[in-house]
């Protein structure tokens, strides 16, 4: 099986994704065009942000087959056969996640060019580990950067939602 | 200009003998910043998502070996079982990138990028790790210390690819120790890692970051071995450890670069050599 | 109209209270547009071709291999600037592309710029772009531009500017003396948002509208105005949304570009900068290398202070000049001082430009004053709390300027209500690995590490300095019983369009308030920085809320035959006092227009003489920090493991947002101390990318104890101080102190590096 992408833009080979449930044909693509690009230019998906465009800030963070990546280190056309999940699938028909409303309730965001990032990254993490130490909790978002708020919020959202899954489990 | 996708070992073998200058691409963490950021240029590309054989990973009992497939995440080998059989990889895994790169990052990436900075690459050379490697003319063998052969530079031969690692299971203990200038998301500065076979009385210890290749310190090793025994009922000395820490860090080779300067390097992995050989005893 | 009287508790989303944010569901659901999220039909992508060299005349410009490529539309260079051909906050020395026979001057300078159908189109364009350039020997250092030994640069000289401060007897000299040279590396803002602007020309060629994330909507326009030669009023900037700033977006960096290819296509364009670009798109803070001389008496009192500051300010001017004011003002700290000599030096070089970084020029200065401290201490024989309550500042102190300090000035109580926050627990021999210095690099244990503890406390001015007048404007509408605030204030992420939200619920006693498109179809605001929008832009709004609601007064002593002069408001209601009759403001503002559109002005600011003479400042706010810091000795890694605060914020406004700069803040004062540094070498930059210049992760940040300092500030319209710029100041040299304390080594230079602290 194979796809074929030329190096510039005149093709008429469509390729699909599968992103929140939904399934997209991408056509007249560029082969080296990363998922990150996809999503934000041709799918109308500009949620996920770039800020570095070399997995060294967790803006672009997307599940990936129940794998929280970087969607900036994802070439788009082997993305083919999987399962995508974006900050825009995550709380469908508009509602906010727990964890969105926690980052608003506890000053979580500033600027907000991080936050998608980090918001998909709270959701894979309590849902490996619903009730993480604040240790966990800085380990395994120690891959997405913020530039203004310190983290300090951001811990305690994450707290937040945690403690309020406990209590209502 | 095809993104070809094998969904097997075989497929793979005749794919890419079909296409000898086309590009493997398993987790992208290394390639797509050559995309994005340096002005490569993809042409054909083969993924290897699809070939489930190169995830997986097994145990030799009998024969105290553990294979490791090229294309497990690094975050598949923190935990669990892996963990258990090779803590220095584990150990390792655990500093590669951010959790984002470890759920995608290989060690066929790793293998297959050959940086002096790879940060499983000290692992395999202390753990004289067997690189398993398939290609048009059948599979070989290759001992690590002549898969990697230069800065960015390994010794496959074209159209052949990293089917799996495998190491010893190792009865003694093992560390990794990785420098970087913050506490997170670092390329190294220096690592090391140490194996102390108790068994058979051997150490071994190789050096990232402080040469064109990963550096295993027989000097060093061969020093020790013959001042102190290495099984399981010796003590050992400081001041011995203290030395240890010196002769490895005189076979560093390091350089100054914007990271990092040559002496501080040099410093540093002598100060890792010791501490890793004081745990050992520990 | 009832009797009964509103609640004193303080209603939600009034000042005070942690309103939310207006743009908040937007940020956390994705759909919130930055600057980079904007499209329109028809549009281009454009890119910036960059000279690699720092110094190099340029000898030819040849764009036809770029027009050769498919999906190339058009290419832009210095001759198709219709209008100035250079730009500048202060002086307009910076060229918007270097022209044929005149010279590039630093790695960076932009020589052209494409419009075409793809991002990877116009990076095949740029490459096929054949720049002839004759290389020329850079200019790095400073002192020999000083000295006059260096090649001029610029027409204009290599010395941006150059002031002394002579203040009281400058022949004292002190029974104690401490001196040292310090250096502070070059930081970079390093905001996440990208720059991207995009710009729509009109259909009949005349002007066009931009969307842009910047801090200073108005002072873009005009210079994207002059540039073009276009009127000002026939271009309409609109803020798109901003990922950070920090300073970094007070200088032009694509927006001329952007609208030049713009008009030029006919169509819309959008740059966008990766992360390299902008590295090299934007101005840095300034290097500065600072000796300071403090002499005491016994006791640790300061008697006089001398210092020499030299602040690199690369390529062009931008705002070097006032950077070097605010250091040298700031030389004394927030201390008293009645001698001083000090002499200031910002110049040119080949090295990359700087210019606004949050702090600007005060975190160089307070990184050498609190070094100072903590060396007087030791002299002397005293704690680091000892020597600076010692000689902490007082509101009615004359400073090394003979500015009268007349802003509320708490600084002894800063340090005291510091010093009462409770330290960390010791480092126990079982912590976890994440919590010590090298983290799950494994390289330490317990018993390798050594804690220290280290002050730093600091003063900052607020707004802007030396005669010049940033007032804000605000508009505010009551129609169809709905209020509508329009500003131009550029929010950045500081919470500004909370804040506005917060004064017009307040001053106006609603719950609902719309915020209008924040673009040029209003008064300026002046920039988002210098700590001052809560003062000026929130001061505008309210002065604007309150002409609203005097209008608003006539009318209900009309219609409901009330006392005009008794009226006031009370939660959601109008009450007179007297009768205490009383109409909700809903049903008040149901059936009138009202439109006030206010300015804001701060008194007025005087230039400093050739002795630094002179009332240059507005108002300052102060801020204490104590360090407590685990190193790692043989190997020089560090875990910044507390910083506790207390901050002279006047009045909190909201809490919520009031801790989030805090921290923020001083986790970039952490960055400074330990880790970031855009590394120059020869006029190059070595690392411009997020693998070398390293940020603060979740696993670097410290644990932040704060406590609020809130003396009213009188002079202030809503009571409050700037809070942004304070905490990322003294926290620097306190993390600096700790270390030092830790190793007994001198560090007079940060970043402090690994082979700093062992070596």
């Amino acid at each position: 099986m194979s796809i074929n992408i030329p190096v510039s833009g005149q093709s008429n080979e469509i390729y699909s994704l599968s992103v929140n449930g939904q399934v997209h044909q991408v056509k007249d693509a560029w082969i080296g065009e990363s998922l990150l690009y996809v999503l934000r230019e041709r799918l109308g998906l500009p949620g996920s942000k770039g800020a570095c465009e070399q997995g060294e800030c967790g803006s672009c963070t997307v599940i990936v087959d129940s794998k929280a990546v970087c969607s900036c280190l994802v070439m788009a056309a082997d993305a083919v056969n999987t399962e995508i999940l974006t900050v825009e699938g995550l709380g469908p028909n508009g509602a906010l996640t727990d964890v969105q409303s926690a980052f608003l309730s506890e000053g979580g965001v500033q600027c907000g060019f991080c936050t998608p990032g980090f918001i998909v990254a709270v959701h894979h993490l309590l849902e490996s580990n619903p009730s993480p130490t604040d240790d966990e909790i800085r380990e395994a978002l120690s891959g997405n950067i913020c530039r203004c708020t310190g983290y300090g919020r951001i811990l305690e959202a994450v707290r937040t939602v945690a403690d309020q899954r406990r209590t209502n489990s | 200009m095809p993104v070809l996708i094998p969904r097997s070992v075989d497929e793979l073998v005749d794919i890419f003998q079909e296409h000898p200058a086309a590009k493997l691409l398993a987790g992208g963490t290394d390639y797509m910043v050559e995309v994005n950021l340096h002005g490569r240029k993809p042409e054909t590309m083969i993924s290897l998502r699809q070939v489930k054989e190169l995830s997986e990973w097994s145990v030799r009992s009998t024969q105290r070996s553990i294979t490791i497939g090229a294309g497990l995440p690094y975050a598949d080998m923190e935990h669990g079982e892996i963990a258990r059989l090779v803590p220095a990889l584990a150990q390792a895994a655990r500093t590669v990138g951010s959790p984002q790169i470890r759920a995608a990052g290989t060690l066929g990436g790793n293998l297959g990028t050959c940086s002096p900075a790879g940060d499983s690459l000290p692992v395999l050379a202390a753990l004289n790790a067997t690189i398993h490697v398939i290609g048009p003319d059948g599979n070989r063998d290759v001992e690590f210390s002549d898969f990697m052969i230069g800065v960015k530079k390994n010794s496959l031969r074209p159209a052949e690819f990293v089917h799996s690692v495998s190491m010893p299971i190792v009865d003694g203990w093992q560390g990794y120790a990785k420098v970087g200038t913050r506490n997170a998301m670092v390329i190294s500065t220096a690592s090391a890692c140490l194996v102390r076979d108790s068994d058979e009385g051997i150490v071994s210890i190789a050096l990232g970051s402080v040469g064109p290749t990963v550096i295993r310190c027989h000097g060093a090793e061969t020093w020790l071995m013959k001042t102190m025994s290495l099984r399981a009922e010796s003590t050992l000395d400081p001041v011995v450890a203290q030395e240890f820490g010196q002769r490895v860090a005189q076979e560093s080779r390091p350089i100054d670069d914007h990271r990092s300067t040559a002496e501080y390097r040099r410093h540093a992995v002598g100060v890792l050599a010791q501490r890793l050989l004081l745990r050992s005893f520990s | 109209m009832s009797t009964t009287s509103a609640s004193t508790a303080l209603r939600h989303g009034t000042l005070g209270t942690s309103a939310s944010r207006p743009d908040g569901v937007a940020k956390v659901q994705g759909g919130f547009a930055f600057s980079s999220d904007m499209w329109a039909d028809n549009m281009l992508w454009g890119a910036t071709l960059r000279s690699p060299h720092p110094y190099a005349r340029i000898v030819a410009i040849d764009v036809s291999g770029a027009y050769a490529i498919d999906g190339v539309v058009t290419v832009v260079t210095a001759v198709d600037v219709p209008g100035k051909l250079t730009y500048g906050l202060i002086v307009q020395d910076q060229p918007v592309f270097a022209a044929i026979g005149d010279t590039v001057r630093y790695s960076g300078e932009p020589i052209a710029a494409v419009a075409a159908d793809h991002p990877e189109t116009c990076q095949r364009a740029l490459a096929a772009i054949k720049v002839t350039y004759e290389v020329l020997t850079p200019v790095t250092d400073p002192e020999d531009c000083i000295a006059g030994v260096a090649e001029q640069i610029h027409p204009d000289g290599n010395i941006f500017r150059h002031q002394r401060i002579v203040s009281g007897d400058t022949s004292v000299v002190g029974a104690v003396q401490v001196e040292g040279e310090y250096e502070i590396g070059m930081q970079d803002q390093a905001f996440l948002g990208l720059e991207s602007a995009l710009a729509i020309p009109d259909s009949n060629g005349a002007g066009l509208e931009m969307y842009v994330a910047t801090q200073w909507l108005h002072e873009d326009r005009k210079q994207i105005a002059d540039c073009l030669n276009i009127p000002e009023e026939n271009i309409r900037l609109v803020l798109g949304g901003v990922g950070g700033a920090f300073g970094a977006r007070e200088d032009i960096s694509l927006q001329v570009h952007t609208a030049l290819l713009a008009m030029k296509a006919g169509r819309p364009v959008r740059i966008s900068y990766g992360r390299e670009e902008s590295f090299y798109g934007h101005v840095h803070r300034h290097p500065a290398k600072i000796w300071m001389k403090h002499h005491a008496d016994l006791n640790g009192k300061i008697v006089k202070i001398e210092s020499r500051m030299v602040f690199d300010g690369g390529a062009y001017c931008s705002t070097s000049p006032a950077v070097l004011i605010n250091g040298i003002t700031h030389t004394q700290g927030p201390y008293k001082c009645d001698n001083a000599i000090v002499d200031g030096w910002a110049v040119r070089t080949n090295n990359p430009p700087c210019g606004a970084m949050r702090g600007f020029g005060v975190v160089q200065a307070c990184f050498a004053h609190e070094s100072q401290m903590e060396k007087l201490a030791a002299v002397v024989g005293v704690s680091p709390v000892e020597i600076r309550l010692l000689n902490a500042m007082e509101t009615g102190d004359r400073m090394i300027t003979g500015q009268i300090m007349d802003s509320v000035a708490p600084v002894a109580q800063c340090i005291r209500e510091t010093d009462a926050i409770p330290m960390p627990a010791p480092l126990e021999n079982n912590a976890d690995l994440r919590t010590i210095p090298g983290g799950t690099g494994l390289t330490a244990q317990p018993s390798n590490i050594r804690r220290g503890v280290g002050w730093g406390v600091s003063i900052k001015n607020l707004m802007y300095s030396e005669g010049f007048d940033d007032f804000s404007t605000a508009r505010c509408r009551i129609s169809n019983g709905v209020v509508t605030i329009k500003f131009a204030t550029s929010e950045v992420g500081q919470g500004f369009t909370m804040l506005a939200q917060q004064i017009a619920r307040t001053v106006l006693g609603v719950d609902e308030v719309i915020l209008d498109t924040i673009d040029t179809q209003v008064g300026s605001a002046g920039s988002t920085s210098a700590s001052r929008q809560t003062w000026m832009s929130g001061g505008a709004v309210q002065v604007a809320c309150q002409a609203a609601l005097a209008q608003l007064f006539d009318h209900v002593a009309t219609k409901f035959e009330m006392t005009r002069s008794e009226l006031e408001i009370d939660g959601t209601d109008i009450v007179d006092r007297l009768t205490q009759r009383r109409v909700t403001v809903s049903e008040a503002i149901s059936e009138i227009e009202i439109d006030c559109t206010e300015e804001y002005h701060h008194p007025p600011t005087e230039d400093l003489d050739e002795n630094g003479q002179g009332n240059c400042h507005v108002a300052y706010a102060f801020v204490a920090h104590r360090a407590v810091v685990d190193v790692d000795p043989e190997l020089g890694l560090i875990k910044v493991v507390q910083i506790a605060t207390a901050q002279d914020v006047g009045r909190v406004l909201n809490p919520l947002a009031a801790m989030g700069q805090i921290e923020g803040g001083i986790a970039q004062g952490l960055g400074l101390a330990v880790m970031e540094e855009i590394i120059v070498k020869d006029g190059k930059v070595r690392n411009p990318s997020f693998t070398d210049y390293l940020l603060p992760t979740f696993l670097d940040s410290p644990t932040v104890e704060m406590v609020f300092i809130e003396e009213h500030e009188p002079k202030s319209p809503l009571g409050a101080k700037g809070i942004g710029e304070p905490p990322c100041i003294s926290v620097t040299p306190a993390i600096a102190n700790a270390i030092r304390q830790a190793v007994g080594r001198e560090l007079p230079r940060v970043p402090i590096r690994p082979y700093d602290i062992c070596l």
